[in-house]
């Protein structure tokens, strides 16, 4: 906490001598841009950081973190640097009038942050938690009211989309009030997103940001961010750290979430170039699933001794368990911790259940379950999905971070093909990261970060590489917001830039013409519309390829997104490829509307996909004899 | 009938009473007039000068608005030196606030309430582990604690002569005149900055714990 205060005091500096020098700023606020605001828009807590714009001429980089003021309880409100990912709905008689007033507002329309995490935890059926995972969710509708997913009728439901608008409101109130001369509005803000984002996923986030009022937020992916964070906290000195050729591999463990990333460092004309190559699978697979594994060890242990548990005390559990492994990881010589649940009654003393966490328990559900010692060529053990399953976000199935990052490794070998600088030797079987970055609250246990480097470091010995080495001085937790403040400078043409584009290649199936076989699914080609690493602000057509749309019908097209096909271009037509290859996102829809044109008339048409320099993929039906253009929805899963 | 007519042409021919009241009425008003008008023309005078003043001196101002905010916690650990008949009324809000917060992390009023004579040392070492926690992280959340003496307890100290009396405090043997050499038993703990949550205008401190009902 006293980091907290720090930042607090910080900020008073800052507000103090922007009233002493108003005279310069008065100049900066024609257009109003005076700070470059970075979000982290996390799965289970979001961050505000932000730096003046102001002394962007000096090499010096100042970053805050705003203290959030929040409600923690009923009628009390803290400020907190961080804002855990959670809307509560609230019933109309559980809280008193006037209990939930903000500094901003005496009735909030949702509550989020700690009130709704607390509330939540004894309510669980009323808390939405997690509506970042289901903005990146295929097969259903981010803008229908489908959260909380496994609660009685009567709750009023939210969709992922509101909960997300509410969050960013929240931020944005909270600048307002501490910014009064400053709106959110005006400053350039950059919103992070996983790597992994699919492009509805990455729309939604941008639509909610605009939802709030802030049109202008751009996109950046999270491990990019953490990068950016290391470069800037290094002062000018990563160059010392990175060398041409080297790959930097970005482990991002966070609540709910596990990252990965790849990013290169080339040599143009004398200067060192990142650019990033591969980014990893979207895995549902984070600290949570660390903390609730420990608990139910520990539950099972209790079981042992004829002790039933109910729901309540699990969950207090998993607290205690967060907070004992944590201990037990920072001390090395303490080897058990106790864990005390406490009743829920006025009687603490008797009612009091008490047990203990061992380091060996620690190292076993932790470092063996999650990051086990596996080769190179294991892959995630997937079982097939049972038929009947509840509507529910879908879980890795494998905890095996070290699994993941295998296939992941595996999977990408061809990453740097086109790269002149790195050279990959001949007989590797994955693609030799020779730096890693790790981010994420999760991997600030060393531990875990030594097993996490020591399997990786094996599979690199085993194929006579050379050991990768630690990027140090991360802050874990606070990396991504500080990096995304820090993009908004380089934005501006200070510092090096991360290379990216599009973490994908795109393609639409469209049905062969072919005879058609009785009982026989017509054959799919895959066209490409959009290919790997295409760069933020460009646009590609496909002349050649005519569509005939029927106005006034919905025509629905199969999507699909490829994460290792680099060498495709525009136009090409894939006739065969395999699941690992494409992975099928949500259909596609394209509706011309009725206006000026017969219902019934077929307009040939043709695509073109442009990446905005939002950072959002647009897709859009063109005509080819008016030049009309008509723009393709990505959820169209609201229709059904 | 008796019509007013208003015509312009018309002089006065004689001076009478009336003529005399409007005379007057015309000469203090505009004497208020200039009175007015000069007394804003000074104020405006002084008011240009401050901004001047302001802009002279803007590079040590960040650094005063920190100790303000100091200055106001140690307020509240010390009694005010002024004014010694009137006492200083501790707020309740703030103390209920204080206990609703060890009482919600560390259960702190369930722990002293509870009667332990019936319970053995390991169960309510057991508990004891809930409320040392808990309080911790209330304590820390909320308040940074320094120690007023840096040395270590049991080393001998010496105090020079104008030490605040408030923050070291003499026992035992006390004679002759500062400075005072003695043994530092207990090296004090004050409250540097404090962070206790805001309250909402509704709300009523006094709950520090409200009664819980599942449904």
């Amino acid at each position: 906490m006293s980091d907290w205060a720090d930042h607090m005091q910080q900020g008073k500096v800052d507000m103090t001598e922007n009233q002493a020098d108003q005279g310069i700023i008065d100049e900066d606020s024609q257009n109003g841009t005076r700070y470059s605001v970075g979000i982290d828009l996390g799965t289970t807590h979001c961050v505000l950081s932000y730096a003046e714009l102001g002394d962007i001429d000096d090499e010096q980089f100042l970053s805050h973190v705003m203290a959030i003021p929040q409600l923690t309880s009923p009628g009390s409100v803290e400020e907190k640097t961080q804002l855990p990912s959670f809307l509560y709905q609230a019933h109309e008689d559980e809280l008193a009038e006037g209990s939930t007033s903000l500094p901003w507002t005496a009735k909030p329309e949702y509550l989020v942050g700690e009130i709704a995490r607390s509330l939540g935890s004894k309510t669980p059926i009323r808390l939405v938690a997690s509506a970042k995972s289901w903005l990146c969710h295929a097969g259903v509708d981010c803008k229908a009211a489908i959260l909380p997913v496994d609660s009685p009728d009567e709750i009023e439901r939210v969709s992922p989309f509101q909960a997300t608008s509410a969050y960013l409101q929240h931020m944005r109130d909270a600048w307002q009030s501490q910014h009064p001369d400053a709106p959110l509005a005006q400053q350039d803000v950059v919103i992070t997103v996983p790597a992994s984002f699919d492009p509805a996923a990455r729309e939604l986030t941008v639509e909610a940001a605009r939802a709030v009022g802030l049109g202008q937020a751009i996109l950046l992916e999270e491990p990019q961010a953490a990068l950016y964070s290391w470069i800037e906290k290094s002062h000018g000195d990563w160059r010392k750290h990175a060398e041409v050729g080297d790959i930097i591999l970005v482990i991002d463990v966070g609540g709910g979430t596990t990252d990965l990333s790849l990013i290169a460092v080339t040599q143009q004309d004398g200067n060192l170039e990142l650019t990033r190559v591969a980014v990893g699978d979207h895995i549902l697979l984070g600290g949570d699933n660390m903390d609730l594994a420990l608990a139910y060890t520990v539950k099972a242990k209790l079981e042992q001794d004829g002790k039933r548990l109910e729901p309540w005390q699990i969950q207090a559990l998993t607290h205690g368990c967060r907070d004992a492994k944590e201990k037990i990881f920072n001390n090395s010589e303490l080897d058990t911790m106790p864990l005390v649940v406490a009743s829920r009654g006025s009687s603490l003393i008797g009612g009091t259940l008490r047990t203990e966490l061992t380091r060996e328990e620690v190292n076993r559900v932790l470092i063996d379950g999650f990051l086990p010692k596996v080769a190179i060529s294991e892959l995630p053990v997937s079982r097939p999905r049972t038929g009947l399953r509840t509507a529910g976000l879908p879980y890795a199935q494998d905890a095996g971070i070290t699994r993941h990052l295998a296939a992941f490794l595996t999977k990408q070998q061809g990453a740097t093909d086109e790269l002149d600088d790195i050279n990959l030797p001949e007989h590797a079987s994955f693609l030799h990261p020779t730096a890693v970055l790790f981010n994420g609250g999760v991997l600030k246990a060393e531990a875990l970060a030594e097993r996490l480097m020591a399997v990786l470091n094996s599979w690199l010995s085993a194929e006579q590489a050379p050991e990768a080495r630690l990027l140090a001085g991360a802050d874990l937790d606070l990396a991504v917001a500080r990096g995304a403040a820090y993009y908004g400078f380089v934005r501006k043409g200070k510092g090096v830039r991360i290379k990216g584009g599009t973490a994908a290649s795109y393609y639409v199936g469209i049905e062969s013409a072919m005879l058609a076989v009785p009982g026989m699914a017509p054959e799919i080609q895959a066209l490409c519309i959009a290919p790997f690493g295409m760069e933020e602000g460009t646009q590609q057509e496909l002349p050649d390829d005519e569509f005939g749309l029927v106005i006034g019908e919905p025509v629905r097209f199969r999507f699909f997104a490829s994460n290792t096909r680099r060498e495709d271009k525009v136009g090409t037509r894939l006739d065969y490829w395999t699941n690992e290859e494409l992975s099928e996102l949500d259909e596609i829809e394209i509706t011309l509307p009725e206006e000026s044109r017969r219902p019934g008339e077929v307009v040939p048409v043709h695509l073109c996909a442009a990446v905005t320099e939002v950072g959002t993929l647009e897709l859009q039906a063109i005509s080819q004899k008016d030049s009309g253009r008509w723009k393709i929805e990505f959820d169209v899963r609201a229709g059904e | 009938m008796n019509n007013y007519v208003i015509d312009l042409s018309l002089k006065p021919t004689t001076f009478d009473l009336w003529h005399v009241c409007l005379a007057g009425t015309v000469a203090l008003l505009s004497l208020i007039l200039i009175m007015l008008l000069l007394t804003m023309l000074v104020s405006l005078m002084r008011c240009r000068k401050k901004p001047v003043n302001f802009q002279a001196a803007p590079a040590p101002e960040p650094v005063v608005r920190i100790v303000e905010k100091i200055v106001e916690v140690e307020k509240l650990v010390h009694a005010p030196a002024k004014e010694p008949v009137v006492l200083k009324e501790a707020t309740p809000d703030a103390a209920l606030q204080l206990l609703g917060l060890l009482q919600q992390e560390a259960r702190f009023i369930d722990f002293i309430k509870e009667d332990i004579t019936a319970f053995s040392d390991a169960d309510i070492g057991n508990a004891a582990r809930v409320v040392h926690e808990g309080c911790n992280k209330a304590l820390n959340e909320h308040f940074t604690l320094a120690v007023v003496r840096n040395e270590q307890e049991g080393s001998k100290i010496t105090l020079p002569q104008g030490f605040d009396a408030a923050t070291v405090r003499l026992t035992g043997n006390i004679i002759g005149t500062a400075p005072f050499t003695g043994t530092l038993v207990h090296k004090g703990w004050q409250v540097t900055s404090i962070r206790l949550p805001k309250l909402t205008l509704s709300h009523n401190a006094a709950i520090v714990a409200p009664a819980e009902v599942e449904l």
